[in-house]
């Protein structure tokens, strides 16, 4: 299957190539045909009289000389040059400029489809692209979730021994088969060795112990050693969680290489070792960025979406859904969390592009099976025990709890993130990886709940006790006479509980402290994973806490109506979830897609209440405590520009008081549409940062006919200046649809108009920044042109919006560092 | 950051497999292809034994200790009655006994898993000698070459890179064996790391 469509994919590639050229001249013939009326000004406007007394006549102009679009046939000589319409690294992509060119793509493809069958085939396949595209990114991103969720899961058990029948097995699957597991000891079995067996052939005592305490640090050690050192050598890019970046990503920001393909190789690679290594850090974030990374890669495969970024930032929407599809197997959550927590750009149509890629991304992992429990997670719980109405109270400390925490991580992390930014304990970064694990492993292996994996922890903390089980949580005292099973009443704890309870607290307290310092260093992390289980292991204390208190109180009122002798009515398994699922909602400030990712991982809708009070509890107490969450945060503290469609601007200043050049600056700089030569061009060009010019009909007039591009200006004269015959540094550049009249004898003109956008965005100087702030965010504009009386006065660009909104909130504007 | 202009990836796109990162999408490809051949086995397989079992656990009943039963038994026949062998407790008990018993039907692939182990063990062990490749061996055998230095240069003149990824993707050097060209490739590479590099290491641009 996979096969079969990566033999299309580079069919569809090589059609491409043939097809380009003529789809890209009929594409500017189709400009052209809508540039008339700007042809027919072009003549009147010379000189400098006030635009407004000039409209009359322009009218004239317009009804007189507008049909003089004769020579369009030079347009259709005119070579595509490579380049053009493309972005610069750390750049902002111009969305409407590029939904513009996507839709006259399709209009032309429509129009074509008509001539010929080759053509309606070619129009039907470009239409079905999108779901293909889907297809593979969905099986793609279920198959590498597979091969994570394995070797992961494979590698953490390494760390405590290997299995003599199969270096392949992990130690649940060593045991699969065993004749030899007894009911007492049920992870035991002769063939899986821990280490002090294989060394020193017992493992009994303390010298064992030390011995198995030995390999546990030095495999954790290695482990994160590779993983930072893999990062390190190639591909850099692959640290840190990647939702921050795909959501700046998303918004329309250009960081090349961060979804290639090296990237992806790499993350997925280091994703296991960074989890294996023990430290407090999940696999959920990485994998959407591991999702997105196919999206992008995938996206070359098909033309429609390899040169357009904004049809490439709507796959990778999808993908992102994909990708928290099989982190939590959760597809219904996933495409949520892209809706929720990471898209910026999302129309129905992605919708049910990344329902359909969730979809496959789920069964892709279901059919790889990789837990062998049949469920796409470990911690799937299964308990539907009913929940009584007084319980919200304790659920709603839990959403305190969880709010508390967010904004407690939030604040220290970022203030730690800073501190590496910024000191010399940046320039360490192996370092500081191997330190933190060293740490984490010394501290961990001593206590059993840190020393598994944090979402076998997550696992355990989830379930409900029943009879059969084994765990030190479960360790109740059966003081009833029952012999039918199903429901079990409450039970006074045994001792194993009192000691789980204690360790429990240690392990909460090592979670909270090193997730702090864990997030953010280069290697692979996610945060969804040591969330939950902060959230969980407080779940579980208060949890079991409750379950006591109300089976040694049972006189109490709060309990004697609905909590008889005998009676099952408290879940320590349900506190467990539903802390988790606030503690998570503290940290993402997430409400909907966390629920229904809650709900999806327990398969039980009646907890969608408890769910909702704690998620909702959470997100106000940590937006009370600080305003924006983990990512956001993030966001903000790299300097990304990033344009929160979340929050209102409500400040009465206008479009004159952001826009550049400020009162005292010089004038703007501006392009002539018809007297610069190439030398004048250019000088602007090196003399200048800036990432386009405005083009005005002449410098006294300063009337607007439109915003070219630095880059595509850089290339094009390039580009004419090597294959264009004659082209020199005295030739006149011109942008009208005729060149000027010209004395003879002149060197030949270059006609630039094909790079030129004819409808940049205006606004008037007067125009509230309310206004100017909504249209940055809804169209996804690069730049805004400022006018006064028609004549251009300035030009606001994102980064300047994001300059004062980040001015007005008391911020340091300079924090934002990208274009 | 040259080898990411558009233009450019698209002419080694066309240079096909001489290009190492062509190379590893053609293995992650190649590997997403196994992954996918591995999803059609468990549909015909023979589904060995070793890949099913059924497990019964009972907890202990009156003087019996809990015991854990395995066997390899189809979905249907995976229950107390046809699992627990021999059966502790006399004809009349039977029923109580196997109440309280939980017995779970669970399948695995031992050959996926076995696939995916060597499958990962092996791009880890290609990836770290590659690293040790480039580390020890590779400034030991390279000698300050002119293309390296051009490429350098132009690495310096920051101003001057986009006009020059412009002119590359126009037909600049162009490179006649498939050697020169897997070097011109891996040079590429080795400076987009390196900028990335500097971004996330050096300047803290990004992701810190």
């Amino acid at each position: 299957m996979v096969l079969w469509s990566i033999i299309l994919c580079a069919m569809d590639n090589r059609g491409f190539r043939q097809g380009s050229f003529s789809s890209f001249q009929n594409s500017s013939s189709d400009e052209d045909l809508m540039d008339i009326p700007g042809t027919a000004m072009d003549f009147s406007m010379r000189d400098d009289v006030p635009p407004l007394d000039r409209e009359v006549e322009e009218d004239k102009s317009y009804n007189g000389g507008g049909i003089g679009s004769s020579n369009r046939i030079m347009d259709f000589l005119e070579e595509p040059i490579p380049g053009v319409g493309t972005y610069d690294d750390f750049n902002t992509i111009d969305w409407v400029r590029e939904k513009s060119r996507d839709r006259d793509r399709h209009r032309e493809i429509t129009n074509k489809s008509k001539e010929s069958t080759w053509a309606l085939i070619h129009s039907v396949s470009d239409a079905f692209s999108g779901w293909l595209l889907m297809l593979l990114i969905g099986l793609l991103s279920g198959s590498l979730a597979g091969l994570i969720d394995i070797s992961a899961h494979w590698m953490t058990d390494l760390k405590e021994g290997i299995c003599t029948g199969g270096f392949w097995f992990n130690h649940e699957h060593c045991c699969w088969n065993s004749e030899h597991v007894t009911f007492e000891e049920r992870d035991k079995c002769p063939e899986w060795n821990s280490w002090s067996q294989l060394i020193i052939s017992t493992d009994e005592g303390a010298f064992a112990y030390i011995v198995n305490y030995f390999m546990y640090v030095l495999w954790a050690l290695l482990f994160a050693f590779l993983a930072v050192s893999l990062v390190k050598v190639f591909a850099p890019y692959a640290c840190g969680s990647g939702i921050p970046e795909i959501k700046t990503i998303l918004s329309g920001f250009i960081i090349r290489g961060y979804l290639g393909k090296w990237t992806l190789v790499i993350k997925t690679i280091t994703l296991v070792l960074a989890v294996s290594s023990g430290l407090s850090l999940g696999k959920e974030g990485p994998l959407v960025h591991v999702a997105c990374c196919c999206g992008n890669i995938l996206c070359h495969c098909f033309n429609k979406y390899r040169k357009n970024e904004a049809k490439r930032r709507e796959v990778l929407s999808a993908a992102a859904a994909a990708g928290v599809s099989v982190a939590f197997g959760a597809p219904i959550g996933g495409v949520l969390f892209s809706l929720e927590e990471v898209s910026y750009y999302f129309p129905l149509k992605t919708l049910w592009r990344s329902f359909f890629a969730a979809l496959v991304a789920a069964f892709t992992l279901r059919s790889i099976n990789p837990f062998g429990n049949s469920r796409l997670v470990l911690f799937y719980v299964e308990f539907h025990t009913p929940w009584h109405l007084f319980e919200l109270v304790p659920f709603i400390l839990l959403g305190i709890f969880g709010g508390l925490w967010g904004a407690l991580f939030i604040r220290t992390n970022i203030a730690w993130c800073r501190k590496r930014k910024t000191t010399q304990l940046g320039k360490y970064p192996v370092i500081e990886v191997l330190v933190v694990t060293a740490i984490t492993a010394v501290l961990a292996f001593p206590n059993e709940y840190t020393r598994m994996s944090t979402s076998e922890l997550i696992s355990e903390l989830f379930n409900d006790c029943g009879l059969l089980d084994s765990s030190k949580l479960c360790d109740y005292e059966n003081r009833f006479n029952t012999s039918k099973g199903g429901e079990l009443p409450d039970r006074p704890a045994g001792v194993g509980v009192y000691s789980a309870m204690w360790q429990l607290a240690l392990t909460l307290i090592l979670k909270i402290v090193i997730t702090i310092f864990t997030f953010g260093m280069k290697i692979p992390s996610g945060l969804f994973i040591p969330s939950m289980a902060v959230g969980a292991i407080a779940g579980r204390l208060l949890g079991v806490g409750m379950e006591q208190l109300a089976y040694y109180h049972q006189e109490w009122t709060v309990f004697n109506s609905w909590c008889s002798q005998g009676a099952d009515c408290i879940t320590p398994g349900l506190y467990a979830m539903v802390g988790a699922a606030a503690c998570l909602g503290g940290v993402t400030r997430m409400t909907v897609s966390l629920v229904v990712i809650m709900f999806e991982l327990t398969g039980g809708l009646e907890y969608i209440v408890p769910l909702m009070a704690a998620a909702m509890t959470s997100k106000w107490v940590a937006d009370a405590l600080g305003r924006e969450g983990i990512y956001d945060a993030h966001i903000r503290l790299n300097g990304y520009p990033f344009l929160e469609a979340k929050e209102e601007f409500a400040h009465k200043t206008l479009a004159m008081d952001v826009m550049k050049p400020r009162r005292n600056d010089p004038l703007l700089t501006v392009l002539t549409q018809d007297s610069m030569t190439v030398e004048d061009v250019e000088t602007i060009i090196s003399e200048t940062t800036y990432s386009g010019f405005p083009v005005v009909v002449s410098r006294e007039s300063q009337r607007l006919v439109g915003f070219v591009l630095r880059r595509d200006l850089i290339i094009s004269i390039e580009n004419a200046r090597k294959k264009q015959d004659g082209v020199v540094s005295t030739s006149i550049i011109y942008f009208t649809e005729h060149s000027p009249p010209l004395p003879p004898y002149t060197p030949p003109t270059l006609k630039l108009r094909n790079i030129l956008d004819l409808s940049p965005f205006t606004v008037t100087d007067l125009t509230p920044m309310e206004i100017v702030v909504d249209i940055f965010r809804k169209l996804g504009l690069r730049q805004c042109l400022v006018t006064h009386n028609g004549r251009l006065l300035g030009i606001i660009t994102k980064k300047d919006v994001l300059k004062h909104i980040a001015q007005m909130a008391n911020q340091d504007p300079d924090s934002i560092l990208f274009n | 950051m040259r080898g990411s202009e558009p233009g450019l990836e698209k002419k080694l796109e066309v240079s096909g497999f001489a290009d190492p990162a062509s190379l590893i999408s053609m293995k992650l490809l190649s590997l997403a292809a196994v992954v996918g051949c591995l999803l059609v086995p468990p549909a015909e397989a023979n589904k060995s034994s070793e890949d099913i079992r059924c497990k019964c656990i009972c907890p202990p009943y009156r003087n019996i200790s809990g015991h854990i039963y395995n066997q390899n038994v189809s979905q249907k026949d995976c229950n107390c009655l046809h699992v627990v062998e021999p059966m502790p407790v006399p004809g009349h008990d039977v029923e109580a006994y196997c109440l309280l018993c939980e017995c779970r039907y669970e399948e695995r692939s031992t050959t996926t898993i076995k696939v995916i182990i060597v499958i990962y063990l092996s791009v880890v062990g290609a990836l770290l000698l590659y690293m040790a490749f480039l580390m020890l061996v590779d400034p030991l055998i390279r000698k300050p070459d002119a293309y390296t230095e051009q490429l350098h240069n132009e690495e310096e003149n920051e101003d001057a890179r986009s006009v020059a990824a412009a002119t590359a993707s126009l037909g600049g050097p162009r490179a006649n064996t498939v050697l020169e060209r897997v070097e011109g490739a891996q040079q590429r590479w080795k400076l987009q790391v390196q900028e990335q590099r500097k971004t996330v290491f050096d300047r803290h641009k990004m992701l810190s």
